[in-house]
């Protein structure tokens, strides 16, 4: 019982006056999370996150994985960036692309590629795409969902290549084809209708003209790589052509044993063209009844009060 | 506040509407699950791998969220290693039990995980724990799991006898699987099991279009009324 009213001198500082005026150390703080939820319930339109509102693929092919994403970026129904950059560096063989809250996605794969790169130097060994995977894995749980990172991560590292989805909540999963974001149901479509195990395109040589020493394997890596990023490319493009939250460009990655090839605005589909026609009035379209011209410039007289000029002999 | 929603599963995440099995014979034990897990009504996953790697003879059935099991599988993964390390000999069945319940039962307010533990250790040769979601732990001979399971305790019940060998084993799991899937919504793809004896562990794959059939109906309009007496459509007379 509060003593407030007998003795006022004794009043005691509120509970909330304390937890203000309480020290609050760096990072995520969550203590209006359960009024927020409530307000929301309720009807208070909360402010919205730039999301990205995405088409992110990763397929796996003979010699890597390619990584697709297109490159919108969304407030709401405002494109944000017409032309954002969704796949991420982790390591030079590992990319990872991201869906979901733009800053989570930015800050999660940053802080990830930051600790593998430390992990790499304190191993003294090139880094695992399960390494990567675990950090992420790990750091999402710990936040429970309030991080809202959906992640398609993909690499080649010494036991080969791996592809593997990582949802908000943490859960992971390994596939040789996936899609996410919300223009993942139309690149899914598309990975299912073309995805072929080793993306193999038969056992003829590409032309009859070829010599009969080409045997089929000097053929197929080039095939394949190409047939790959051709079937990654139209799951993007699906994407952006049928998911309001997906747009503008296609962004390709291809990260080989060897070698990581970056290839940004892969395709353009959206390219503004020249407009057919001009819109300005033709002079002379609103009679002048009369003209009358003023001066604008004000003339000022500047007075030294004191002191004299600088000497710059 | 008249209304915060504690559900189990929060918005968005990814679950594991799952069908998983476990059942003891005499040197041995028989562990299955489906392969799909969903966001919402999106099938995220039709290949899942749900029976866990704990330990060399001690393997796990994961139901409920995916990223919960997940993350419960791997400490306890962890945990069993360490022991390993410390003790110089496989752990018990009952002690990898008994890490999955304290994790379950300790976190049953932040958690959404129905676990099953299975595996075959020297002490007591094979054995099965289900730990439902409260975080309990029971022994059992048999034990079924996920959303599909409410769907085949009969069968299970009418079918389960003491004494099976592995073949039997295995078609028991199998077809309480395929049954579980078929009623289902969110259980499906393929069946996985794994056979795991003091020999090692043996992994057996059942693909969609090869599971085990039942009986699955047949046309319902009896022959009379698609007979003679059916009146031949006659195209609507326009003007």
């Amino acid at each position: 019982m509060e003593c407030g009213v007998r003795c006022p001198r004794r009043r005691r500082v509120r509970p909330f006056c304390t937890q203000t005026a309480m020290y609050r150390g760096p990072g995520f703080d969550f203590s209006n999370s359960l009024r927020n939820d409530f307000l929301q319930h309720k009807g208070v339109a909360l402010p919205k996150a730039t999301s990205t509102g995405t088409t992110i693929v990763g397929c796996i092919f003979k010699d890597g994985i390619i990584l697709g994403a297109d490159t919108r970026a969304t407030e709401g129904e405002i494109v944000a960036d017409k032309n954002c950059e969704k796949i991420h560096y982790i390591a030079e063989s590992i990319r990872c692309c991201g869906a979901g809250t733009a800053a989570d996605t930015e800050f999660v794969t940053a802080a990830i590629s930051s600790n593998i790169e430390l992990h790499a130097l304190s191993t003294g060994r090139k880094p695992r795409v399960v390494a990567a995977m675990t950090m992420l894995k790990q750091y999402l749980f710990q936040y429970q969902g309030h991080v809202g990172a959906a992640l398609v991560l993909g690499g080649v590292d010494s036991t080969g290549a791996h592809l593997f989805t990582v949802h908000p909540h943490g859960s992971t999963d390994k596939l040789p084809y996936v899609t996410m974001g919300s223009g993942s149901l139309a690149a899914m479509a598309v990975f299912e209708n073309g995805w072929k195990p080793n993306m193999e395109v038969g056992r003829q040589p590409l032309s009859p003209a070829l010599p009969s020493w080409y045997s089929n394997d000097n053929v197929r890596p080039a095939v394949q790589r190409e047939e790959a990023l051709k079937l990654v490319c139209d799951a993007v493009a699906a994407g952006i052509f049928n998911d309001l939250g997906s747009g503008s460009n296609i962004d390709a990655c291809v990260i080989t044993a060897t070698h990581t090839e970056m290839l940004r605005n892969f395709v353009k589909p959206n390219e503004r063209v020249a407009k057919e026609l001009k819109y300005g009035f033709r002079h002379g379209t609103t009679a002048i009844k009369s003209e009358h011209i003023r001066s604008l410039v004000v003339s000022e007289e500047i007075t030294p009060i004191r002191g004299e000029a600088m000497d710059v002999s | 506040m008249d209304r915060i929603d504690m559900d189990r599963l929060k918005s968005g995440e990814v679950n594991l509407g799952t069908s998983i099995m476990a059942v003891q014979f005499d040197h041995g034990v028989v562990i299955g699950a489906d392969s799909r897990t969903t966001t919402g009504s999106y099938i995220a996953n039709r290949v899942t791998d749900k029976l866990t790697h704990v330990h060399d003879r001690i393997y796990c059935c994961r139901s409920g969220s995916a990223a919960d099991t997940q993350a419960i599988a791997d400490i306890v993964h962890y945990s069993l290693q360490l022991y390993t390390q410390e003790f110089g000999a496989a752990p018990p069945v009952s002690s990898a039990a008994a890490i999955f319940q304290k994790l379950c039962y300790e976190n049953k307010d932040a958690l959404s995980a129905g676990i099953i533990v299975a595996g075959w250790d020297k002490e007591v040769g094979p054995s099965v724990y289900n730990i439902p979601v409260g975080g309990g732990s029971f022994r059992q001979p048999w034990a079924i799991g996920g959303s599909g399971s409410t769907y085949v305790y009969g069968y299970c019940d009418a079918t389960y006898q003491e004494g099976w060998g592995r073949g039997e084993a295995v078609q028991f799991v199998k077809n309480t699987l395929a049954l579980a899937m078929g009623r289902d919504g969110s259980s499906g793809g393929v069946i996985r099991m794994c056979v795991i004896t003091e020999d090692g562990v043996e992994r057996l794959f059942v693909p969609g279009d090869q599971l085990p059939k039942f009986w699955e109906g047949h046309e319902v309009l009896p022959a009379a009324v698609t007979g003679a007496n059916v009146i031949d459509p006659v195209p609507m007379a326009v003007e």
